[in-house]
């Protein structure tokens, strides 16, 4: 019974959503009130139906309703319930229900927080939502139904895929899910603009917190999906340019573009063609991942195992919606030539720059992850791109950015004196070399160019962070009070700078060692002894393991125990790796159990990684930075 | 096909997210050792999903890197043992894409994308330069 | 051309590729010595370690070498068909038995019968590699100069012989 609601409460959503879809955007053109407050009904009334439709889902899920085909296939008695729970989200009919979902909610949060701008605007772009809401609904329910049922009803789920059987999956999906969906709104903005023709500094400031609350997400989304994939996938890695990594990774380098261009567009109403066409790119990216993760074009670890019966209805709508977009783009960017000027020594140039290197960026991932399939179109065979040419291709455009990055933040608008410039901030530069030498040499006791590089530049984009918030907080020369703006980006760039220590100390000193190991032996890696104390049994809820207890010490001294396991799951039989981790603020121990040799021995991967936290603290602390932007008073502000 | 790919699959027992571990160092050398690493991890499994042979547990991924060492230890150079994949298996056993014909245009990219924006963006500065100039005349040269 | 036209024109450019992208199977690996001859091998057969099987036995006839091993579930599906060829004495039909031991094969073929004129022991794999094995079941199909012609990966059925074998071999014929 509760699927059927479930599923009769999606087809209701449909509906509304073509109310909500094409109601106001009419309403809009005719200028006619009543049709345009459909849209706030209407978006109100899609989010309950699909908020009643998803909540359908996990309610079979955690009620082991077998006779759901999706449910069978996902979920299995002995399943921990919060892992039935995110069970739900774990494949593609139930990611894509909580897609729309998604999609539903932020509509409904446009409906709801929309002081202070035009009722034509708002009723264009809910409009726009809703037409994303119908080629969704419609695709989940013509191709990817999540309530079909499976007569007779099996006995036991096939179980939840057993790399999925962590809290990574509860957080993950949806964090990342918010972001890339999040931009459909930055999206629909920009339509709504270019339908009307009018895009002006209001629009960019009406668009911006909405930007920056998706990309804050997407980017804690894409931050965990790396780590989960670091613990979870038992090689140590971080990341890998696999093609769904770089399908979450396009849309935030664009987004990223987006959140400066539109600074720029209501400074000083520049840049307005950028914003345009960076809106519609965040979003058809985002549409882009979605189609190589559904269609079963790639081959990942990540990708939903479909048929590509699905491929061609997403990648129907991608093109439509792509294509609807950019040709309203090449019809309206002409008009919206602006005649400001500003000199070459300018926040205008460096926020340019940002742009144009953010996009060098993204086209190159785009390259490298399309090219495989180029290639064998054009029938040259197949051919594979992976992390040795990305991390090349990745580095020419950004290292000029991560330089740039600290001198942008000090400039003014329009145009910036020289002197105080230089005098601002040759010391920091200058600091920043000097870390950039004696970090390496001292701490790790080695230099090379790209490690002086790569430790100058993080310590030039820290230092360069601290100036203004530590400059307001001292009230020198009579600064003023840092706006929440301001101290959002000084923390967001710091964040970058964290990241960049993460990277670049990580990939330089961390260590890698693979050993058969027997019980009771030592192995020294990177200074520190580990001891395979024993290998012992033991039980889980919905699985049986064989665990290594592995005692690490430092020159005699105890640091710590890890316990890396292998286990099998009842019903999947197929064997996991659940690596020991030990984890500190400066420094990962990293083991992993691998097979059984002969003769009692086992192998062994033990991993040094220097550093490694930054990368996802970074991360973190650029989403926190994005938060405290957000709050600023301006944007709380409803009038304009 | 698909069916087939799960047979092999299953039958190789196939574990999800394990790692390749030889039993000891390939070299003793560190230098080769070294290297050695590196090309394996450079190597793409050619059952798995998009793993290199460094990181898969499948016995193919176990035969290529012995294929490797024995390659290396008679003395074959980089170009060489990629030659030998590449002759069995195609470009795509290769993570790192050869600098030859059809996937030059990966390499060059890079610097053709940063060499082409930088051309624009000087472009579009002057413009904007001269709309500056042009405002500081009508403001009668008083420039804000 | 106004250049605002650009990223319309290179999304229209884009789609046909991705449609096209579509119908092709990401994990299916081309031979690389279709049209070439193929790898040299030199084996001792599974039935009698003493005697050898190598590429020089391909020539002179068209023949099929199937890669096959006990541990493959598809080469238990395929190896009824095979043994109908072998009955129907369509094409002489060699092997490469890949990383497998020796009597858990040999009692394979005892039992299920034995379709091959003969089975070379690749029990270390190289020959596997040097072919360009990357699963089992395996087919090519070998021209009498010893040239591949085709590879098919996957397990052999009449479907699939109607379809890419029996045309090609036909063609040979002529």
């Amino acid at each position: 019974m509760i699927p059927e609601i479930g599923h009769f409460a999606l087809i209701l959503a449909l509906s509304l959503a073509l109310c909500q879809g094409v109601l106001p955007l009419i309403g809009a053109h005719r200028n006619d009130p009543a049709m345009m407050s459909v849209a706030r009904t209407a978006a109100y009334g899609q989010f309950v139906f699909v908020a009643i439709s998803f909540g359908c889902l996990i309610w079979a899920f955690v009620q082991d309703d077998f006779s759901v085909l999706y449910v069978a296939n996902h979920s299995q008695l002995s399943l921990p319930t919060v892992y039935k729970v995110s069970a739900a989200w774990s494949a593609h009919e139930g990611s894509l229900l909580m897609w729309i979902f998604i999609l539903a909610a932020w509509t409904m949060a446009v409906a709801r927080f929309n002081a202070g701008i035009p009722k034509v605007l708002i009723a264009r772009v809910i409009g726009v939502l809703g037409l994303l809401s119908v080629g969704f609904l419609l695709f989940a329910l013509l191709t990817s139904n999540p309530f079909e049922r499976l007569i007779p009803a099996a006995i036991d789920g096939a179980d939840l895929n057993p790399l999925l059987q962590d809290p990574g999956l509860a957080i993950h999906p949806p964090l990342l899910y918010i972001g890339y969906v999040g931009f459909s709104v930055a999206f629909a903005f920009a339509i709504a603009a270019m339908i009307s023709g009018d895009l002006d500094q209001n629009w960019a400031r009406w668009t911006r917190p909405w930007t920056i609350v998706a990309w804050l997400f997407l980017t804690l989304g894409v931050a965990l999906g790396s780590w989960w994939a670091y613990y979870e996938l038992g090689w140590g890695g971080w990341w890998f340019w696999d093609a769904v990594e770089n399908a979450s990774f396009m849309p935030w380098l664009i987004g990223t573009a987006l959140i400066h261009s539109l600074a720029v567009t209501e400074r000083r109403g520049l840049f307005k063609s950028w914003t345009l066409l960076l809106s519609i790119s965040a979003f058809s990216l985002s549409l882009l991942g979605t189609f190589l993760v559904r269609s079963g074009i790639i081959v990942s670890v990540h990708a939903f195992a479909t048929d590509p019966t699905r491929g061609f209805f997403i990648l129907g709508f991608l093109g439509v919606v792509v294509i609807g977009a950019l040709a309203l783009y090449a019809w309206r960017a002409p008009e919206l030539d602006s005649d400001v000027g500003f000199s070459p020594l300018s926040r205008e140039t460096f926020l340019l720059l940002n742009n144009v290197l953010l996009v060098v960026a993204t086209t190159l991932v785009l390259m490298g992850t399309l090219a495989p399939l180029i290639v064998e179109m054009l029938n040259g065979g197949k051919i594979s791109v992976g992390p040795p040419w990305f991390e090349i291709a990745f580095m020419v455009p950004m290292i000029p950015l991560v330089l740039l990055l600290g001198l942008g933040m000090h400039t003014a608008w329009r145009k910036q004196s020289t002197g105080p410039w230089i005098r601002l901030l040759r010391i920091p530069a200058i600091v920043a070399v000097l870390i950039g030498i004696v970090l390496p040499l001292f701490f790790y006791g080695r230099v090379s160019l790209l490690l002086v590089v790569g430790c100058a530049a993080a310590a030039w984009i820290v230092i360069s962070s601290l100036i203004l918030p530590v400059r307001s907080w001292r009230r020198e020369k009579g600064a003023s009070a840092i706006t929440r703006s301001a101290l959002g980006m000084s923390i967001a760039h710091l964040g970058v700078g964290l990241f960049v220590i993460g990277v670049t100390i990580v990939s330089a000193f961390g260590v890698e060692s693979d050993r058969a190991m027997r019980q009771g032996e030592t192995l020294d890696v990177a200074g520190f002894e580990f001891e395979l104390r024993e290998v012992r049994e033991v039980q889980g809820p919905n699985y049986t393991a064989i665990e290594g207890v592995v005692e690490v010490r430092r020159d005699g001294e105890f640091v710590a125990v890890v316990r890396p396991q292998k286990r099998q799951y009842l019903v999947q039989k197929n064997w996991m790796t659940e690596a020991g981790i030990h984890p500190n603020w400066n420094k990962d121990l990293f083991v992993a159990l691998g097979d059984q040799l002969g003769d009692g021995a086992w192998s062994v991967r033990i991993q040094y990684k220097p550093m490694i936290r930054f990368i996802w603290l970074g991360a973190f602390i650029m989403a926190l930075g994005g938060l405290v932007s957000v709050s600023d008073r301006r944007y709380r502000k409803s009038a304009s | 096909m698909t069916q087939r790919l799960i047979v092999v699959i299953a039958s190789l027992l196939f574990t999800l997210s394990a790692f390749a571990i030889d039993t000891g160092k390939a070299f003793d050398d560190p230098e080769m050792q070294a290297r050695y690493e590196r090309l394996i991890a450079e190597t793409r499994c050619v059952t798995c999903q998009n793993q290199s042979i460094k990181d898969s547990n499948a016995f193919i991924a176990a035969d290529l890197r012995r294929e490797i060492q024995r390659l290396m230890s008679e003395g074959k150079s980089d170009e060489e043992v990629a030659e030998f994949l590449v002759t069995r298996y195609g470009d795509f056993v290769l993570y790192r894409p050869r600098m030859t014909g059809k996937t030059m245009l990966l390499w060059i990219a890079p610097f053709a994308f940063i060499l082409f924006a930088i051309f624009a963006f000087i472009r579009v500065l002057r413009h904007r330069m001269a709309l500056t100039m042009d405002d500081e005349a009508a403001d009668g040269g008083a420039a804000q | 051309m106004n250049k605002y036209l650009i990223p319309l024109i290179a999304v229209v450019v884009l789609i046909p590729i991705l449609i096209l992208g579509l119908q092709s199977d990401p994990r299916e690996l081309p031979s690389q010595y279709i049209g070439k001859p193929a790898p040299e091998f030199d084996l001792p057969t599974l039935k009698d370690p003493q005697k050898r099987v190598s590429t020089a036995d391909l020539r002179g006839q068209v023949s099929l070498v199937n890669i096959w091993a006990t541990w493959c579930a598809g080469c238990r599906a395929e190896h009824n068909f095979l043994m109908q060829l072998h009955r129907e004495q369509v094409i002489p039909i060699y092997a490469i038995n890949w990383r497998d031991n020796r009597p858990g094969a040999l009692d394979w073929l005892a039992q299920l019968g034995d379709p091959y004129v003969a089975s070379g022991f690749d029990e270390e794999g190289r020959v596997g590699i040097d072919w360009g094995v990357y699963g089992a079941p395996e087919t090519f199909l070998v021209n009498a100069e010893g040239h591949v012609l085709f590879r098919y990966p996957g397990p052999l059925n009449r479907t699939v012989w109607d379809q890419e074998f029996a045309p090609r071999i036909l063609e040979l014929k002529q």
